[in-house]
């Protein structure tokens, strides 16, 4: 038997999937995006209300369940892919989602992220990556960059931050994307691409906190400079970005460098044709390791996309085949089993 | 062959025996065959296995000896015994450790090969215990275990190394024909354990039996002994441990409500064998999820509560501690979880696997903020099996997590259990909420309990979280008077599970001078100790808890017909320190800290100098 979620064609509206409750998200924070992108998106995954339940661990991103009409769990600081692992693997007929911030994904539930990666269970996983503590009001994350100032820091941080697609790939996630608060429609494919996936699907998605770290991505979302710092993956499409469409990246043995396509030595035949589907993930990781790295552009899309048997159906696989090898548990049997004696 | 030589058979009423070697020379398996046909031939009996945490201690060293104490009777027993009369030493270490402990008197088997200079020395002996007359206040065999062994096994195509761990099947099988029992048992285990082995099963039998008559066979034995089968009631019973126990308690508990069981759990000692146990049990449609950590344990079980499954997570002291936090959210939740601590020494990594009860006020109160819990404990290995149906059905009914103690003495020791049929067993019903009609996830049936919402039913989607809930709608709520509110609600609910929970009997007087009171698995001991002392002319009575929050109703009552309460406990006075809070009763203390259960003359000795008598010794 497949562990199934039951898809259909169903005439939901972004209303629906809004709960009754007020955000409470500062105004103007990347949240509110993320939150919109979602509702305008579950009525195109044809999975009923019911059926789709989200789970967060503490954090600002993490009061996102609360703001969604279906089932929502809203747990403690950084299980939340631990508790969706129970609540999938006990009831794999859900749709199970879990909404987390970078400090509590990355720090705090760094371990319950690469063992759920690493099992491939089947959750889908939004990050909400702001490059620092939010809501207690400011200190830096696993995902500041090095030198940052912030209260925890004030002379700047000595830390060095993880790049979670990295960190997701290495933990070998079945897919793993980034996608931006100020790009709503990408998000929305990303959002519909992971939903339709069977596995674990892991979103960054990179979201400006207006309060504590205003403008960490203005190179990533300002019109006249976005372009070309940001590369679009598309699958089987050569890896071209800038403003005019002018540079690619191509492979230097391991490395990947930007060419000018203009150069007169460059031709988009050189250039990387990216795959999200390939096995092997080293292009993958490859790509990865472009983010904020000074002179190449950091990439956006799918990273990766691979379909291999997930946790939770490994389980239910499991339990049907030794109960048809050694039929249905008999209670009593069991109690009777072994080395028993009679006592007249 | 020479003729069979006519022994005399004498009986004995009760028999300590101790099997003590290096960790890895069998010895645990050696003296879990033995426990198994000794249930088989019908004796009463109960276990002790005392083995290091290093799983192969280098070979030959005093930390590295592991022991198996067995005590065995045709009458009722409660204890692994205080002092073994027989001692199997598989080397000089274990000899020097297990010494002290052995009865004036009594028999040591010991194997001469490994008596040699490089081993006596790493055992500390001066000289050859077997050759000296140090060990002259005892009967002594010095057998040649290994080179018998290695003789008859000398046509197996095994390599020596394999040859010699054979041994411990040669000592079996000479004990077997010590105490008159049947080969029949092991060797039908040996042959399904080494099934895809023939080698290995074959060299295991010939040792067994070339052990058994090496006994009928030898000059050095002058007699054997027969301990009859005990006068247990009428049944089908088998040898059980507390671990085994709690798994299948598990499964029925599973089965008598018909919901599914998870169970989420990190391997830790001495709790893990309760993971392995459910694991096999797929057949169940029992889902076990081994976690990353002791909090995906519970975090992953909070989550398949949530989800409508009947949820648990096993662990011990140290694992109860990282679980603390997600306690506190399936108490906010109010989701039904049960948790199970196998308590083992602490504080920290302490003991590992030695048995300790210092968890207690740790599962009454390791938690921030005001979180109730029930807390259950087990008081013998097959007890374990109903603890773990009755913490199953509480959890259920008043949707609350609960923790179930036992230790690793109950754990990991074994008695025999009269197996009750299913139907004997309590059903309990236990249904999910589906009226969407006006639905409020935080509105309470008679038993406080809220509704069992479960993801997947429609029109009752919901949000539930550990932010403080408004009462009634759970949602989020900062209210000062609701927070007060709910936190009373939640302690309330916990109360009244009271009402759930058999009255304590005392057992004796139910009025007197001292009444001796334990709880979880010290019962054997003080059992045997209150037996021992009413024998010997005292007057005591005694009750045994088994629920420690809420406790029984009438306890109060109880205590305040006796001039004096003692309580042993192997802690520094935790279930005292309730009672003095609980009833503002002041109690004798009676406390041990070794890692190892009472021994019955040690709680005896306290229960007459109480009572003024010396009687105890």
């Amino acid at each position: 038997m497949e562990n199934k979620i039951e898809t259909q064609e169903l005439k939901y509206t972004a209303k629906d999937f809004a709960s009754d409750q007020d955000v409470r998200w500062c105004p103007g924070c990347g949240d509110y995006s993320i939150l919109a992108q979602v509702q305008r998106t579950f009525p195109d995954i044809g999975i009923k209300k019911e059926n789709i339940v989200w789970v967060s661990g503490i954090g600002c991103s993490s009061r996102f369940p609360y703001y969604m009409s279906t089932y929502g769990f809203h747990g403690i600081h950084g299980r939340a892919p631990a508790i969706a692992s129970g609540l999938k693997i006990a009831h794999p007929e859900l749709s199970v989602w879990v909404a987390t911030g970078d400090g509590d994904l990355m720090s705090i539930g760094g371990n319950h992220f690469i063992h759920t990666c690493r099992k491939n269970v089947d959750l889908k996983i939004l990050m909400f990556n702001n490059r620092i503590y939010g809501l207690t009001k400011g200190q830096y994350s696993p995902t500041s960059e090095k030198g940052k100032v912030t209260k925890s820091t004030p002379y700047g941080s000595v830390d060095y931050p993880f790049n979670p697609t990295s960190l997701a790939l290495g933990s070998d996630a079945s897919f793993v994307a980034r996608t931006i608060d100020r790009e709503p429609k990408h998000m929305q494919e990303m959002i519909r691409k992971a939903a339709e996936h069977k596995g674990t699907a892991f979103i960054e998605i990179y979201q400006n906190c207006n309060i504590f770290n205003d403008g960490a991505y203005l190179h990533l979302t300002e019109k006249d400079v976005k372009l070309d710092n940001v590369l679009t993956l598309e699958h089987g499409k050569p890896m071209i970005y800038g403003k005019e469409r002018d540079k690619g990246i191509k492979l230097d043995g391991f490395r990947p460098i930007s060419v000018n396509l203009n150069d007169g030595k460059h031709s988009v035949a050189d250039l990387l044709v990216h795959d999200e589907t390939d096995q092997n993930s080293i292009r993958a990781f490859i790509i990865a390791h472009m983010t904020d790295h000074p002179g190449l552009p950091t990439p956006i899309g799918i990273f990766r996309r691979i379909l291999k048997p997930t946790y939770d159906q490994g389980i239910t696989d499991q339990i049907n085949h030794i109960i048809e090898k050694k039929g249905k548990g008999d209670l009593e049997a069991v109690l009777f089993s072994g080395n028993t004696w009679e006592v007249k | 062959m020479a003729k069979e030589i006519q022994k005399k058979v004498l009986d004995l009423e009760e028999v300590t025996v101790r099997f003590a070697g290096d960790s890895g020379d069998g010895i645990q398996l050696t003296g879990s065959q033995f426990s198994d046909t000794t249930a088989f031939v019908g004796n009463d009996l109960n276990t002790l296995p005392d083995y290091p945490a290093e799983i192969r201690a280098p070979a030959g060293t005093l930390y590295g000896v592991s022991g198996f104490q067995l005590h065995f009777s045709s009458v009722d027993i409660h204890t692994p015994g205080d002092t073994p009369d027989v001692l199997v030493a598989m080397n000089p270490a274990a000899l020097k450790i297990n010494l002290k402990d052995l009865k004036s008197g009594g028999i040591i088997i010991a194997n001469q090969d490994s008596f040699d200079p490089k081993n006596l020395k790493l055992a500390g002996f001066d000289s050859n215990p077997l050759e000296d007359d140090s060990l002259n206040g005892f009967k002594v065999f010095s057998v040649r275990i290994t080179s018998l062994t290695t003789e008859a096994l000398k046509d197996t195509p095994l390599s020596n190394k394999e040859i010699t761990r054979s041994k411990n099947f040669f000592a079996l099988g000479l004990m077997y024909w010590l105490f008159n029992r049947p080969l029949d048992p092991t060797l039908s285990w040996i042959n399904t354990k080494f099934k895809k082995q023939p080698d290995i099963a074959d060299a295991n039998t010939k040792a067994l039996k070339a052990g058994y008559y090496f006994g009928e066979q030898t000059e050095i034995f002058t007699a054997r002994y027969s301990v009859k089968p005990a006068e247990l009631p009428a049944g089908t019973y088998k040898n059980i441990s507390g671990n085994e126990a709690t798994a299948i308690g598990f499964v029925a508990a599973s089965q008598l409500c018909g919901l599914p069981l998870f169970l989420g759990s990190y391997p830790i000692t001495p709790a893990s064998d309760i993971l392995h146990f459910l694991s096999a049990y797929k057949n169940f449609g029992v889902k076990t999820f081994q976690a990353e950590d002791e909090i995906a344990g519970i975090a992953s079980a909070i989550g398949a509560a949530f989800g409508g499954s009947l949820a648990i997570t096993t662990t011990s002291g140290p694992g109860l501690a990282l679980k603390t936090e997600a306690t506190g959210l399936a108490v906010m939740t109010e989701l039904p979880i049960v948790i199970v601590d196998v308590q083992r020494g602490g504080p920290s990594t302490g003991l590992p696997t030695k048995t300790e009860q210092a968890d207690l006020l740790q599962a009454m109160y390791g938690r921030n903020g005001e979180a109730p819990v029930v807390v259950l404990a087990a008081s013998t290995p097959s007890d374990c099996f109903f603890m773990a149906i009755e913490a199953s059905k509480i959890a259920l009914k008043y949707m609350l997590p609960v923790i179930l103690l036992t230790d690793g003495y109950i754990a990991n020791g074994s008695e025999p259990w009269r197996i009750p049929h299913v139907d004997e067993l309590p059903r309990f019903e236990k249904s999910y909420y589906n009226n969407p009609e006006d639905f409020q996830p935080y509105r309470r049936d008679e038993n406080l309990a809220r509704p069992w919402a479960v993801p997947g039913t429609p029109g009752l989607e919901h949000r539930i979280g550990g932010l403080e809930k408004a009462n009634i709608s759970g949602n989020v709520s900062y209210d000062p008077d609701n927070h007060d509110f709910m936190c009373r609600l939640r302690a309330e609910k916990v109360a009244k599970v009271v009402n759930d929970i058999p009255d304590i009997v005392v057992d004796g007087p139910e009025k007197g001078e001292l009444l001796v009171m334990g709880w979880g698995g010290t019962r054997g001991s003080i059992t045997e100790a209150v037996t021992k002392a009413r024998k010997a002319g005292l007057i005591v009575s005694q009750i045994h808890l088994k629920y420690l929050n809420p406790m029984p109703k009438n306890l109060g009552e109880v205590l305040s017909n006796f001039n004096k309460i003692l309580i042993p406990e192997l802690n520094l006075g935790q279930l005292a320190t309730l009672i003095r809070k609980e009833f503002l009763r002041d109690v004798i203390q009676l406390n041990k800290l070794k890692g190892l259960p009472f021994k019955s003359a040690e709680i005896q000795n306290k229960i007459s100098e109480i009572l003024g008598g010396n009687n105890g010794k």
